[in-house]
C-alpha cells in the first residue's frame, strides 16, 4: 500500500524540530532513519499530517569516547556503528548486536536513536540498552535531562520521552575490565525480527557471575531485563545448577506473547534453551 | 500544509527535478516519474530487497526511503549500474549460473552482490549468504545465486 498523505519538512535545526512539535504535537512525526515509521505509514498503521525529517540536523551523528562513556549520537547509522573501533573496543555487546539488526540496506539508514525512540519490544537495541546501563539524552526548549535505560521503556511502543522532546543521544558506560558479553537471537531467517533473543553483560569473576544483567527482547511487551534470573546467577560459577536455576527464574521474569511465531509456552522454552547458550558463552 | 515537495536529484548521473506528492517513496519515484523500471516493488515494507537502489553509493530499501529525502542525493539504479558496465560480472555470471527465473529479485540481488564484494571482496558462502539474507528469491532456492557471487569474488581477485 501507499501512505496516506502527508506534508514534509526537513528540519536543520532542533529549534525547528520543538517549533513545528509545538505547532501540530500529535499530528507530527519524527522522521530519522524511517526503517520502522516507512513500513508503518506504507501499511497505513499511522497517518501522520507532518513529517519531520530530523537527518540533517548536524552534530547528532557522531560516535564519542568521553568521560568512561561512548556517547552515540541519535543519528549514527546502523551501519557506522558496526563499523566504529570504539564500539568494538569498548561496547562490544552494541557490536556483536548490530549485525543482527535487519539487513545491510536497512542498517544503512536505520539509525541508534530511531530505534530506541520507537522502542519496538522485538528489535536489538533496546535490550542491549538495558543490558550495558546506557542512558538516554532527551532534549526540549527547556533543556536536556538523562533518564535511564531501565526507566525509559514504559510499554508497547511507548517510552519516557515526552512530546516537546526528542532523543538526541545514547551514553553507555565503557565496560569494564571484568565483564564479558554474549548475544543470541532466534529467527527464520537472518535478519528478520527476532522470535526472541537475549543480550547479556556482567562480571565473570574468578569464574563466578557477579552483577550479571540477561536482558530479553521478544519477550514480552518491552526490553525486559531479567531480574530474577539475574538475581539466581549472582557470585555462583558456571555450572548446570547455575543454568538451570537462571532458567527456572525467567517464569518471573518474561511474559512473551504469542504471536504467528508460536505460542507464548514456546517462547519460554526458547528462552531457556538461549539463556543456556549465552551463560555457556561469558563462562568460556 | 503543502503535501508536495520539489526535489532535484542526481539519478545515474543526469540531474533531475520535480514537484512530487511527499509521500511518494524512492522506488515509485524512479518507476513512475522516471521510468526507470528494474527496480521493483514487493512488499512495500522492507522485507523482500526487491526495490534496492544505491543512494549516496550506500544500498537502500527503494519502499522505506521517501523521494523528498533523496533532495541533493546522488542516487543509482539497475540502469545506472547496467550501462556503466559496472556489474557486468555480476550480470554475466547470474545469466551463465542460472541465477535467476522470474528475474523479479535479480536487481536488488545484483545491487546487494555489487556492495558485498566492495566491502568484502573474497567473501566465504556462510557470508554471502548472510549479506543476501535480506533478498527474498522465490524462484532459484539461492544456490545458484551464491555460486554467482562466489564465481564473481574469485574471479575479481584474480584479475588484481
Amino acid at each position: 500500500m501507499k501512505p496516506a498523505p502527508f506534508a514534509y519538512v526537513r528540519a536543520l535545526t532542533l529549534d525547528q524540530v520543538f517549533d513545528l512539535l509545538d505547532e501540530h504535537g500529535d499530528d507530527a512525526r519524527i522522521l530519522a532513519g524511517g526503517q520502522s515509521l516507512m513500513a508503518t505509514l506504507n501499511l497505513r498503521l499511522s497517518a501522520p499530517e507532518v513529517l519531520i525529517d530530523i537527518n540533517h540536523i548536524e552534530g547528532l551523528s557522531s560516535i564519542e569516547l568521553k568521560d568512561g562513556k561512548v556517547r552515540i549520537g541519535a543519528l549514527v547509522r546502523h551501519s557506522e556503528v558496526a563499523a566504529s573501533p570504539i564500539i568494538a573496543e569498548h561496547a562490544p555487546l552494541v557490536a556483536k548486536a548490530v549485525p543482527h539488526i535487519a539487513h545491510q540496506a536497512i542498517r544503512n539508514r536505520g539509525t541508534f536513536g530511531g530505534s530506541i525512540a520507537f522502542a519496538d519490544p522485538a528489535a536489538e537495541l533496546p535490550a542491549v540498552s538495558r543490558a550495558v546501563g546506557a542512558d538516554f539524552v532527551l532534549q526540549s526548549r527547556s533543556g536536556t535531562r538523562t533518564v535511564a535505560a531501565n526507566d525509559f521503556f514504559l510499554g508497547l511502543f511507548e517510552t519516557a520521552r515526552q512530546p516537546d522532546e526528542i532523543l538526541i543521544a545514547a551514553e553507555i558506560p565503557v565496560i569494564p575490565g571484568n565483564e564479558k558479553t554474549a548475544f543470541t537471537e532466534l529467527a527464520r531467517r537472518h535478519g528478520d525480527y527476532a522470535i526472541i533473543g537475549v543480550a547479556a553483560q556482567g562480571g565473570v569473576n574468578g569464574g563466578s557471575f557477579s552483577d550479571m544483567r540477561l536482558a530479553f527482547f521478544g519477550a514480552g511487551d518491552r526490553p525486559i531485563l531479567a531480574l530474577a534470573a539475574n538475581a539466581a546467577l549472582e557470585g555462583k560459577p558456571y555450572s548446570e545448577a547455575a543454568v538451570a536455576a537462571a532458567q527456572d527464574a525467567l517464569d518471573a521474569d518474561l511474559d512473551p506473547m504469542e504471536d504467528l511465531n508460536g505460542p507464548a509456552a514456546m517462547k519460554m522454552h526458547l528462552a531457556r534453551v538461549i539463556t543456556a547458550r549465552v551463560l555457556a558463552e561469558l563462562a568460556e | 500544509m503543502d503535501n508536495n515537495v520539489e526535489i532535484t536529484l542526481t539519478v545515474n548521473g543526469q540531474e533531475v527535478s520535480r514537484r512530487i506528492p511527499a509521500r511518494t517513496n524512492l522506488v515509485d519515484f524512479v518507476r513512475y516519474e522516471l521510468e526507470l523500471t528494474g527496480s521493483h516493488v514487493g512488499c512495500e515494507q522492507g522485507v523482500c530487497g526487491a526495490c534496492t537502489i544505491r543512494v549516496n553509493g550506500d544500498i537502500v530499501r527503494g519502499c522505506l526511503m521517501l523521494a523528498a529525502q533523496a533532495d541533493g542525493a546522488t542516487v543509482e539504479t539497475i540502469e545506472g549500474v547496467s550501462d556503466s558496465s559496472e556489474i557486468a560480472d555480476l550480470q554475466r555470471a547470474f545469466h551463465e549460473r542460472n541465477a535467476l527465473q522470474c528475474g523479479f529479485c535479480t536487481p536488488g540481488f545484483l545491487l546487494t552482490a555489487q556492495e558485498l564484494l566492495a566491502q568484502n571482496p573474497s567473501p566465504s558462502r556462510d557470508e554471502i549468504r548472510a549479506f543476501i539474507s535480506g533478498n527474498y528469491c522465490r524462484c532459484t532456492g539461492y544456490q545458484a545465486i551464491v555460486d554467482a557471487i562466489e564465481r564473481v569474488a574469485g574471479e575479481r581477485q584474480a584479475a588484481e
